[in-house]
């Protein structure tokens, strides 16, 4: 069987249709979008296309309300940087525990130059409470910053909710939809949404192209100042070949939303019952009332994430972990320890997630080796007695390290 | 992923000695669960003898933590307690053909669980003094709890200070701004204040004088050496050593050892060897490892220089 990709959140596959429509704006439409002659004649136009098909996947009211950017990390920075650039008065930000490094980090970083930062707090399924952020919006916020979906977990935030609370507060409000985008329907004319980021290697489109919605009469500042480039919000010669084929993927995308909800999520759902009932001891993290139709975050309790990695791995099958190991950290990962799952299972997590290029029968793969995976990494574990096959009596008792 | 050597994964995908020794007499639980590394090792001991008959590991952990124990029990063997205790992180770490920096821990977690189970036979209490910190300085593998210690004991004020007294910084130089960080808080600690252009803390170093006039090859090994001992304060810092072996035309051959030897870092710091010689002798030399010598000459053979 060949290699079973897992790891949609991570990146996707580029569509073949998206390569192809591609190729052209390489080799023979190259000319500079700003150029007059031959080379350049339909770059412009292909643009535009582009700029539509973006528009008509998240619903946007105007194809000028989309700025293309170089990924989803630089949406996500211009959009905090332009709010707090554009009110220089106004020196708190609103965003959650649960945020991407992309958010996360550069909010660490304007802490230290003297900003508010309100992190607000998940549950133990992932969940924020609206209530307590609705008390903390007031005429000192800049900006709030909400993920539509989280990576992780894949648990959805009442983001549609909060930008009509902040829009009465007169605050304005950004998501990170970089995992939403593509997998559950928007229609971003109807919200109170200011900003929203896209990253187009999420969507079957390369990497390092990005999507800044920013509606039309929200104050803005750009990032990069130089040519007229997207009416001058985001100078740089454009990436024409990734914009034609980002605005290819989200076409596409629109063409499979119910796939995306309906043969995909029945993927999912097959997989996490699977292991649940196979698997004892194991756990699906985040709210499973809300999440992405792809994504399920499963915990292994008792044994570590990068270990069952490199066994899947040695069975062709590609996921992620949450686990600290994985990425070279001490901690397991902050989304984990926001939702206070307990370190021997936080770090036995394990993130699969689907696209509309799986199938059932691979469903039927993973489902057959993963019992065996965490038997083996189990039979080596200080917390598991592998004669009665559960964990040692009262485990965190049983096994006490000199802890550091 | 990691770029694992192929012993790592071995020992991975197929542990020797997995799971707990039955009867064993000497125990060692290690770890930090905050981490996601945690390991019991469990050992039988002959009493008479002091020989390890048995040993065997559980871990909770990642591929490197479970592959480490593994080869742990291996090299343990068959060793009395006293040889056992010889063994340092650095031989579990070359045993599997290097950790990558940032999992080098794992192979300190193998050497403490031993000390740990030691201990327990003795019937005596063992002490973790060995704190950790998230990973700072990814090139020379320093960690923060590292760098705040040196910090504090030198009252070092620069990214510079922090380099010269603990290397970190010194290679790639991407954590600067980690470290600046770091000086920050524990300035702000010290009751002081971080100025990234403030003059860098003495450093001791022992100045070797250039050569001028032409050697004897008698004087010229003599000034290697005088050289290699100016550096090798700052080598056995990180505990590691240097050692002239053998000086064939303008090569210079040398025993790295301890923590410098076979670490991924001994190319840096032989190079770095290298640069300070050809300054002092002012002419074209190359540091080269003993352990290479045999390919490159025939030692019997080579008219020395
Ligand atoms: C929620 C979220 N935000 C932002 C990003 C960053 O996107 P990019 O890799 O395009 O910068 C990612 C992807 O890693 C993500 O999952």
């Amino acid at each position: 069987m060949p290699d079973i990709y897992l790891d949609n959140n991570a990146t996707t596959k580029v569509d073949s249709a998206v390569v192809d429509v591609m190729i052209p704006f390489f080799l023979e439409q190259y000319g500079n979008p700003s150029s007059i002659h031959k080379f350049a004649d339909g770059v412009a136009k292909a643009l535009k296309k582009a700029r539509g098909q973006v528009q008509e996947l998240i619903g946007a009211e105007h194809d000028s309300e989309i700025i293309f950017t170089s990924c989803g990390t630089e949406s996500d920075s211009t959009a905090i940087l332009s709010a707090i650039k554009a009110q220089p008065n106004r020196k708190e930000i609103i965003t959650t525990t649960v945020e991407h490094a992309a958010i996360l980090n550069l909010c660490d970083n304007l802490e230290k130059e003297g900003y508010t930062i309100h992190r607000l707090p998940v549950d133990k399924c992932g969940r924020l409470n609206v209530e307590a952020y609705k008390k903390m919006l007031s005429d000192q916020v800049a900006i709030v910053s909400v993920m539509w979906a989280n990576n992780e977990t894949g648990t959805i935030f009442p983001v549609v909710e909060m930008a009509e609370m902040a829009n009465a507060a007169g605050v304005m409000f950004h998501t990170d939809a970089v995992q939403a985008v593509g997998k559950i329907p928007m229609m971003l004319q109807d919200t109170k949404i200011d900003m929203l980021s896209i990253s187009g290697h999420k969507l079957h489109a390369p990497k390092g192209i990005g999507v800044l919605y920013l509606r039309r009469g929200t104050r803005y500042r750009s990032l990069l100042r130089g040519g007229h480039q997207e009416r001058g919000r985001r100078a740089g010669t454009e990436n024409t070949a990734s914009i034609v084929g980002l605005g290819k993927a989200c076409e596409m995308a629109m063409e499979h939303m119910e796939y995306e909800n309906v043969q995909v999520k029945a993927m999912r759902d097959k997989l996490e019952q699977g292991i649940i009932a196979t698997v004892p001891n194991s756990f699906i993290t985040g709210d499973l009332n809300n999440r992405l139709p792809n994504t399920t975050d499963i915990a292994f309790e008792y044994i570590e994430g990068e270990a069952i990695l490199m066994l899947l791995n040695k069975a062709g099958i590609a996921a992620s972990s949450g686990s600290a190991c994985t990425s070279g950290s001490l901690e397991p990962s902050h989304v984990m320890r926001a939702m206070q799952i307990p370190y021997t299972a936080a770090h036995g997590t394990i993130r699969f997630s689907f696209s509309r290029y799986n199938t059932m029968s691979e469903v039927d793969e993973v489902l057959k080796v993963m019992p065996d995976i965490v038997a083996v990494l189990r039979k080596l574990s200080p917390y598991w007695d592998s004669v009665t096959n559960e964990p040692v009596a009262n485990p965190e008792a049983a096994f006490t390290p000199t802890f550091k | 992923m990691w770029d694992y050597s192929d012993k790592v994964k071995e020992h991975f995908f197929t542990p020797k000695n997995a799971g707990a020794v039955v009867g064993a007499n000497a125990i060692g639980e290690v770890g930090s669960i905050s981490c996601g590394d945690a390991l019991r090792l469990t050992l039988k001991v002959n009493p008479e003898t002091e020989i390890i008959e048995e040993s065997g590991f559980q871990t909770f952990g990642c591929g490197s933590a479970i592959a480490s124990s593994s080869v742990l029990t291996e090299i343990i063997k068959g060793m009395t307690i006293d040889e056992a205790l010889k063994v340092t992180n650095q031989d579990i770490a070359n045993e599997l053909d290097g950790l990558p920096p940032e999992k080098m821990h794992c192979s300190v977690m193998g050497r403490e669980a031993l000390q740990a189970a030691v201990a327990n036979y003795r019937g005596v209490e063992w002490k973790d003094d060995h704190e950790e910190g998230a990973l700072i300085c990814k090139c020379f593998a320093i960690d923060a709890v590292m760098i705040e210690e040196m910090i504090w004991a030198n009252k070092l004020r620069t990214v510079e200070d922090v380099t010269n007294f603990t290397k970190a910084g010194g290679g790639c130089a991407a954590c600067h701004e980690d470290i600046e960080a770091i000086l920050e808080k524990v300035l702000a600690e010290k009751g002081e204040k971080f100025d990234a252009t403030a003059s860098t803390a003495p450093v001791e170093k022992v100045e070797v004088e250039k050569v001028k006039t032409p050697l004897t090859s008698v004087q010229r090994i003599k000034k290697i050496e005088e050289v290699l001992t100016s550096l090798r304060p700052q080598l056995m810092a990180d505990g590691g050593d240097v050692e002239l072996v053998e000086v064939v035309g303008n090569t210079v051959y040398v025993n790295m050892t301890g923590a410098c030897n076979g670490c991924q870092m001994a190319a840096m710091t032989i190079a770095g060897i290298q640069q300070r010689l050809m300054e002092v002798l002012g002419e074209f030399l190359r540091v080269v490892p003993a352990s290479e010598m045999k390919k490159l000459v025939n030692i019997e053979g080579a008219g020395h220089a």
